[in-house]
């Protein structure tokens, strides 16, 4: 029963149904750290950390930058809800840079213990629009 | 009866709004499309996280959480959401009269406004307006929904308020649209749903610890409830603006028609006096 390995992924973002599919194995980085599901996961929820989503069909693996949401894992189907994510080819390059510099000044400037959280969390995503931004885009 | 040249003037003074009507119908049916389709790309998100809060809810049995049990007394924060333009028929005061018209007394309202209409009905009968976010409805994103989430969401944790709820309206499709008001927190879970999932009970794991991530959770769950209520909301008051402007279009076209059979019948009885005149005078000069 091949199908037995597969299960069904649904990524959902507010403005569109981002990625829909049956996969093997699927990559993602939650609050807790990295971790990798396979078919006949027991039920989980998890928060997730702004990482790389990695989902792998036939050996090849697609990516895309996620930022923020949770996901709900069951034995045949997991539900990604997600604030925001995209594909490496959708990823402003020169935005996620002054995105980076604007976090990173905020950072070193003393405002609020609030909105220092939130620029550590702006610099995390801009973080990862690069990274993913230049393996694809060169 | 009133003389033609009165008739002639308002006739055209008729005829020049039903330009206008039917002009602001065709651009609020432009407006509409786009509304729709937002409403259509953004409705997986709103139902999945609906339906994904509930199973877990419904799977984690009895968790204690400020968020799930409704704390005693306290004020009650009311997000409305109207539009910034009349002209849409009863759209603005329909939302309105769900706090005017419900069993909450006005001391304990307090209210987030969205859109000036509804801001500004209410605070001529006396509520308190706390916040105002009118400027989102020219284009709600996300991200004004989450800043209004993140306002609602901190004054129920400073315990300024004990419920959450969301004053708008559910575009059903283009002719229906529903005034409704949904509470947000503490979260309802639906009986039979409850039931539903019983079936396949497993107990769902959570990393982190359940409290933990219903922190997390929650707060995203009520950001896209009024996401959801924003974009439906404008699609909403552009249906019922399209609907307003269409019947006073309609209107404009029958006192047209009304004016015209007056104006013909004034020109007439003129016309016969003026022929009346000419006659007796000529067989007076006779």
């Amino acid at each position: 029963m091949a199908d037995n390995n597969l299960f069904h992924v649904q990524v959902v973002s507010p403005d569109r149904v981002f990625f829909e599919e049956d996969i093997e194995m699927l990559e993602i980085k939650t609050t807790e750290g990295e971790i990798g599901v396979l078919a006949g996961h027991i039920p989980l929820t998890s928060i997730i950390a702004p990482g790389v989503v990695r989902f792998i069909v036939n050996g090849e693996s697609k990516e895309a930058a996620l930022h923020d949401g949770f996901l709900e894992i069951l034995p045949d189907r997991v539900m990604i809800l997600a604030e925001s994510c995209e594909w490496p080819d959708e990823i402003d390059m020169n935005r996620a840079r002054e995105a980076k510099n604007r976090a990173e000044r905020r950072l070193k400037g003393s405002e609020g213990e609030i909105n220092e959280a939130r620029a550590e969390m702006a610099l995390r995503k801009a973080l990862l629009r690069l990274e993913l931004g230049e393996k694809y885009h060169n | 009866m009133a003389s033609m040249r009165e008739i002639k003037r308002r006739k055209a003074t008729i005829e020049s709004t039903g330009q206008i009507t039917q002009a602001m119908k065709l651009v609020s049916t432009a407006k509409l499309q786009r509304a729709k389709g937002k409403v259509e790309s953004s409705k997986p998100y709103f139902s999945h996280m609906y339906d994904a809060v509930n199973s877990i809810l419904a799977k984690s049995g009895n968790i204690s959480h400020p968020y799930l049990q409704a704390a005693q007394g306290g004020k009650k924060a009311f997000i409305v959401v109207t539009s910034n333009r009349g002209l849409a028929g009863g759209y603005n005061n329909n939302v309105v009269k769900l706090l005017t018209k419900g069993n909450i007394p006005k001391e304990d309202i307090l209210v987030y406004a969205v859109g000036r209409k509804g801001r500004d009905t209410l605070k001529r009968y006396g509520y308190e307006i706390k916040e105002d976010y009118s400027d989102v409805m020219n284009g709600p994103m996300f991200s004004d929904a989450a800043q209004i989430g993140r306002a609602v969401l901190e004054a129920f944790a400073n315990q300024e308020v004990s419920e959450i709820y969301i004053a708008y309206t559910v575009f059903k499709n283009t002719i229906t649209q529903i005034p409704t008001l949904m509470r947000l927190l503490p979260v309802e879970i639906k009986e039979e749903e409850t039931k539903n999932s019983n079936a396949d009970l497993a107990i769902m794991n959570y990393e982190p610890e359940a409290e933990e991530a219903l922190d997390m959770i929650i707060p995203k769950y009520v950001n896209s409830l009024i996401y959801g209520a924003l974009t439906e909301a404008v699609a909403s008051e552009n249906g019922a603006r399209m609907q307003a402007m269409d019947s006073a279009s309609n209107n404009a076209e029958e006192m047209i028609a009304d004016l015209a059979l007056k104006y013909n019948r004034a020109r007439q009885a003129s016309i016969t006096q003026e022929l009346t005149e000419i006659v007796a005078g000529a067989s007076a000069i006779e």
